[in-house]
């Protein structure tokens, strides 16, 4: 067997129907002199890069097919040579290299269709991402407080509609201090709370007295710094002056995002919830 | 003797050398050439559409002649020009 290649270019000026025809009526004169055709590829329509009998554009064929012997050709050729509609043609026998990349070519494992091919698994991938996103962080422990929110207060507040809208509108964006207690209302009310022990350097006594202060989601955490963090602790009782929130609030917004990995490596990093000095120089 | 760690160069002398040049077919395995594909013959042309020495593009010799008749298939099916000025 062998593997030839016949390129050639239609007159644009044909009808769609008539280019089609012409490039079906070479297709069957192949198959009638004995070759099995492997792929018909249209290029379609392109500038040519100079002119042929006066037109500059053509419509490109490109056929590939087997064939036993090459007694076919002159005849095809011929047949190219005499037909009018036909402004070019190129007839070529491929090397097992050639039948190799006109393959991979169709399968999109070369040029530029695997380019298309692989940005658009990449899109596809990014959509995915978006999609899972919010729901494999949903799933976890500390986004209820977020998620269930907006569905709480329309049933804990509808005496209140006004509330409901400030809760609601805060939810998403970055919640300010006074407004966050109201928040906590309703978070306290449908007695949804947060693992707050996750953070390294809260331990479960640490954890009370912050709930108490009204700090029961990671976003409230991550939305207040150090000091403040520091002042709810001193007012609480129990022995907490040793504690250093420093690292707390950034910590937070990790789990807040539902980052979970990048937290876990950021805790590795840490001691006991601080900075470890000679890390930080 | 002096080794050519002894001595003091007024200029370090391992920068400035041009990047030796390799057959980009041979190095990134690229057996078959394609004619139907201008944007890639490009590369080995000139501005005026004329076929460039191995010297600048470094191809070793098989895939320069697979170049060279690539690109004049090309040239035939109206592909690439034959003479022209401003290709690039």
């Amino acid at each position: 067997m062998r593997n030839y290649e016949v390129t050639f270019i239609v007159d644009p000026v044909l009808s769609g129907d008539e280019i089609k025809k012409t490039a079906k009526a070479y297709n069957d004169m192949l198959v009638n002199e004995g070759c099995s055709i492997t792929h018909v590829e249209d290029l379609g329509l392109r500038q040519l890069a100079y002119p042929i009998n006066k037109k500059s554009s053509g419509i490109y064929y490109c056929i590939e097919f087997e064939s036993e012997t090459g007694a076919f050709l002159s005849q095809v050729e011929l047949a190219f040579r005499r037909d009018e509609r036909i402004m070019r043609f190129l007839s070529v026998k491929l090397d097992k290299y050639g039948v190799k990349y006109n393959k991979d070519k169709r399968d999109g494992k070369i040029g530029k269709s695997r380019k298309t091919v692989e940005r658009e698994k990449e899109k596809e991938k990014e959509e995915l991402k978006r999609t899972s996103v919010p729901r494999s962080s949903a799933s976890k422990a500390e986004t209820p407080a977020v998620a269930k929110e907006t569905p709480a207060p329309a049933i804990a507040a509808t005496p209140a509609p006004t509330e409901t809208v400030a809760v609601k509108a805060e939810a998403p964006a970055a919640t300010p201090a006074p407004v966050a207690v109201t928040e906590t209302v309703t978070v306290k009310a449908t007695g949804d709370t947060v693992d707050l022990t996750k953070i390294e350097g809260i331990g479960p006594k640490a954890a009370e007295a912050l709930v108490a202060a009204g700090i029961v989601s990671y976003t409230h955490l991550k939305l207040k710094s150090a000091d403040e963090i520091k002042g709810i602790l001193d007012k609480a009782d129990g022995n907490f002056g040793m504690m250093d929130p420093t690292t707390w609030s950034k910590q937070a917004e990790y789990a807040a995002n539902g980052e979970w990995d990048a937290l876990k490596k950021w805790q590795d990093e840490l001691d006991g919830g601080k900075v470890v000095a000679s890390e930080e120089e | 003797m002096a080794s050519r760690d002894d001595i003091k160069f007024l200029s370090n002398p391992n920068i400035g050398g041009a990047a030796k040049k390799y057959c980009r077919f041979k190095k990134f395995g690229i057996r078959h050439i394609d004619y139907k594909d201008p944007d890639f013959l490009l590369q080995f042309v000139n501005e005026q559409g004329k076929l460039l020495p191995r010297r600048i593009t470094g191809n070793s010799l098989k895939y320069q002649k697979k170049v060279a008749v690539a690109v004049k298939r090309a040239r035939h099916l109206a592909m690439m020009p034959y003479v022209t000025d401003l290709l690039k």
